[in-house]
């Protein structure tokens, strides 16, 4: 034991003259946690992690056997489900992880909105946050293809047509997007290259500036936690508070395997572009609310398309919630601000109950 | 160096040259990052795939395998469309695009409409909507039987 040890710190000392680690002890040594009622809601952000860092690991592995066009990739998936070691399981994994991770992540907006942490000086953690979580929703919607079923094909087709909707700009996106007038075989590749490189480029960087930011600011106390006297204590980082999170992960980890062992991922049938649609078409249940809305509008609002406003809508709201940080000052100035927390849970209410209404309302006929 | 700057402040031609030169490089940095964006932005937009001009079609499918009040979906160039046998007897045939999000519609042979799925969108045997959220009528073409053969076209 000893032994190793003393073979440890010997390594540890030949870095260290070169790379002067003693740095990174600091750091590790000064991260600390705040302590108080709210301190739960610290874990959301790490939990998320830990769920994109699945993401990684088991989308690597899909890799390996997944074919990228119309002609292979259902039969790719079929392959890597049916025949292949494990298959099942580490396809299972990316798909409710990936769901997961999108719970998470609004989890983690929500809890960051409501404790007041994106106030000043974490404006930019926050916009970059927003950002992350609008790219974990383009892997979403991209990854969702991917397997070429007969689901996914009507619901990507939906989904682009409502980006026509967009006025002046929208067709043109569209058509850049599928890489033609219809999703075909081209939309295929296009999302295979944006969901497997695209994506982890951009997600990688602004994750890297995320966490740097949090780790530079530190943890933000809630303006009505200090103005009731401050946290009650601290927790160091390392090994306190990450220990904690190595449990919280290990739970999620036990929940993905019994998850993908009791609910697989589902294939369905082809995807055939010249078969009617089948009933019950419906995007990922982290797109429902907005999908739900849109049907609730009508064709025509004065003289514009009732679609095209429900997008404008939905474009205005992403844009308010980024800068949200410029909008809502009070906070930062250390004053209460009750009447956007009531418009915080007026927003989570409602994309609960239209999300229900999404599975619970579908036309039968 | 900030002799340098004073110098360069005193003498005018210089400042210029300066300006010149920094002229020479700025443009040149635009010229590299048009000549990189240009081909990378039409590399991206895909090209034009001829469309098809074909204005009729003649289908594989004879009208004697459409029974009545039933529909069968065909390929116009490539697109979709659908051909109905009405209860009548009649050959009708659509574009089978929903004008509302272009999901594939379907015929519904107990409600004797054309169905769309995704939003639950009705048309009748003209293609008129008669129920949900549809824009805009499916475009009908023009169905020919010759011999055993249909031949559907374009209204043009």
């Amino acid at each position: 034991m000893a032994t190793i040890k003393q073979r440890f710190s010997g390594v540890w000392a030949w870095l260290d003259e070169r790379l002067d680690l003693a740095v990174l002890r600091e750091i590790a040594e000064k991260k600390e946690v705040p302590v108080h009622r709210h301190t739960v809601w610290y874990y959301l952000g790490g939990m998320t992690l830990f769920l994109y860092v699945i993401q990684i690991a088991t989308g690597i592995l899909l890799l390996f056997y997944y074919r990228p066009s119309a002609e292979d990739a259902y039969e790719s998936v079929q392959f890597l489900m049916a025949e292949v070691h494990f298959g099942w399981l580490f396809r299972s994994i990316h798909a409710w992880s990936a769901n997961l991770m999108i719970f998470t992540a609004f989890l983690h907006l929500f809890s960051v909105l409501l404790l007041r942490a994106y106030r000043k000086p974490r404006e930019i953690t926050w916009i970059s946050g927003v950002l992350l979580l609008g790219l974990a929703m383009a892997f979403g919607f991209t990854g969702y293809l991917l397997p070429w079923n007969e689901l996914a094909y009507f619901a990507t087709r939906v989904g682009t047509q409502i980006m026509e909707a967009v006025p002046l700009i929208g067709p043109y996106m569209a058509t850049v997007l599928r890489g033609g007038d219809d999703v075909s075989g081209a939309t295929l590749t296009r999302f295979y290259a944006i969901h497997v490189a695209v994506l982890p480029m951009l997600t990688t960087f602004l994750l890297g500036l995320h966490l740097f930011l949090v780790q530079k600011l530190g943890m933000s106390i809630p303006p009505d936690v200090e103005r009731e006297g401050g946290a009650k204590g601290k927790m160091n980082f390392f090994p306190n508070f990450l220990l904690r999170d190595l449990v919280g992960w290990l739970t999620a980890l036990a929940i993905l395997a019994a998850l993908a062992a009791y609910f697989p991922a589902h294939l369905g049938a082809k995807a055939d572009p010249f078969a009617p649609a089948p009933a019950g078409i419906r995007p990922e249940w982290y797109f429902m609310f907005m999908f739900q809305t849109l049907k609730y509008l009508p064709a025509h609002i004065l003289w514009f398309e009732g679609e095209a406003v429900g997008i404008l809508g939905f474009m205005l709201a992403a844009l308010i919630l980024l800068i949200v940080p410029f909008l809502e000052r009070r906070s930062g100035r250390g004053e209460p601000s009750r009447l956007f927390s009531w418009i915080v849970i007026g927003v989570i209410v409602y994309i609960v109950v239209l999300t229900y209404l999404g599975y619970a309302a579908e036309p039968m006929a | 160096m900030e002799r340098d700057a004073v110098s360069e402040r005193a003498a005018g031609p210089r400042q210029s040259r300066r300006g010149f030169v920094n002229w020479l490089l700025g443009t040149s940095v635009g010229g590299l990052l048009l000549a990189v964006l240009y081909p990378v932005t039409r590399y991206l937009i895909p090209p034009e795939t001829a469309e098809s001009t074909a204005a009729t079609v003649t289908l594989s499918i004879r009208p004697e395998d459409v029974a009545p009040n039933s529909a069968q979906i065909f390929r116009f160039g490539n697109q979709p469309g659908i051909l109905v046998r009405t209860p009548a007897g009649e050959l009708r045939a659509f574009s089978a695009s929903c004008t509302h999000l272009s999901c594939i519609v379907q015929y519904r042979d107990d409600l004797g409409r054309l169905w769309c799925a995704c939003h639950n969108g009705h048309f009748d045997l003209n293609g008129r909507v008669v129920q949900g959220p549809p824009p805009s009528p499916l475009e009908t073409f023009v169905v020919n039987v010759r011999g055993d053969q249909i031949v559907v076209s374009r209204d043009a």
